[in-house]
């Protein structure tokens, strides 16, 4: 592979470099929130989106396993909690430690009206997809015109 | 010293890519024991026959390719992260036994064992007494 590593170390590759970051996170919001020293996104991020009669949410979890996650909605909130573990074993030294671990809650105002009882979620390859079908009301409808007479 | 970061990313990639798309840098841990560095990087949404590792000249170089879960025209209600390969390369300078090196991923979690080099290996010294 190719390497330059006599590059990374001018100040100005590395100053291009980093505005290259902050010119590219800023086209998304978590990403701006952390280029400019916002509050970092919360734990797991989202991605929601709305289709005919259903509303996703999908979740970046990786290394969690079903039984560590409790999703609910109630009363119009998408809740997702969980624990992710990262106890070292004895005998190890951290060189580094980015991987975030702890408990989490997040709480998400659902933007329409969901069937609860619907609710289904699946986990692979660590992404989370959490399926909200639609209540009847919020479903949209097609309204028919009649003639006038 | 125990504690110094022994692995450090190298130089952001120089040659492109031939697949266009976004890419992401992968958050890592990376730990020490007596026998190993172990590499433990997020990367959800890879699948384990997705995932490229290659080491070379000292070099850790691991990439994992993610299928588009949906097309870009969504619509989203709110979008708080984007979905892309994985990408990182990092300089090791502990002597590392490459024929060794094993690598597993399972859930959107890849670990990469780098066991040592044997001379790399911390040996107990006996001072014998006159």
């Amino acid at each position: 592979m190719v390497y330059r590593r006599a590059n990374s170390t001018l100040p100005v590759v590395r100053l291009r470099d980093e505005m290259d970051r902050l010119v590219s996170d800023f086209f998304s919001p978590a990403g701006a929130a952390a280029a400019w020293g916002g509050p970092a996104p919360s734990f797991p991020a989202l991605n929601v989106w709305e289709e005919d009669d259903v509303l996703y949410a999908e979740a970046e979890v990786p290394g969690l396993k079903s039984e560590d996650l409790e999703i609910s909605v109630i009363a119009g909130d998408l809740t997702l909690r969980g624990r992710r573990g990262g106890e070292a074993p004895e005998g190890t030294a951290y060189h580094r430690q980015e991987r975030g671990t702890g408990e989490f809650n997040r709480v998400l105002r659902l933007p329409i009206e969901v069937d609860a009882d619907q609710v289904e979620a699946t986990l692979n390859d660590g992404v989370l997809l959490v399926k909200l079908p639609k209540a009847e009301s919020a479903k949209p409808r097609k309204i028919k015109v009649s003639q006038g007479k | 010293m125990a504690n110094e970061t022994t692995a450090t990313p190298a130089a952001p990639e120089v040659a492109e890519r031939t697949r266009g798309g976004q890419v992401y840098r992968p958050n890592v841990d990376i730990l020490e024991t007596r026998d190993e560095l172990t590499l433990v990087a997020d990367v959800p949404g890879v699948k384990s026959d997705a995932i490229d590792i290659d080491f070379e000249d000292g070099v850790l170089t691991i990439q994992g390719k993610v299928e588009p879960r949906y097309g870009e025209k969504r619509n989203f209600v709110l979008r708080e992260y984007g979905i892309g390969d994985f990408y990182r390369t990092f300089r090791v300078s502990e002597e590392i036994d490459a024929s060794r090196i094993e690598a597993e991923c399972a859930g959107g979690v890849l670990t990469v064992h780098l066991p040592k080099a044997e001379k790399a290996k911390p040996r107990k010294i006996a001072v014998k007494t006159a």
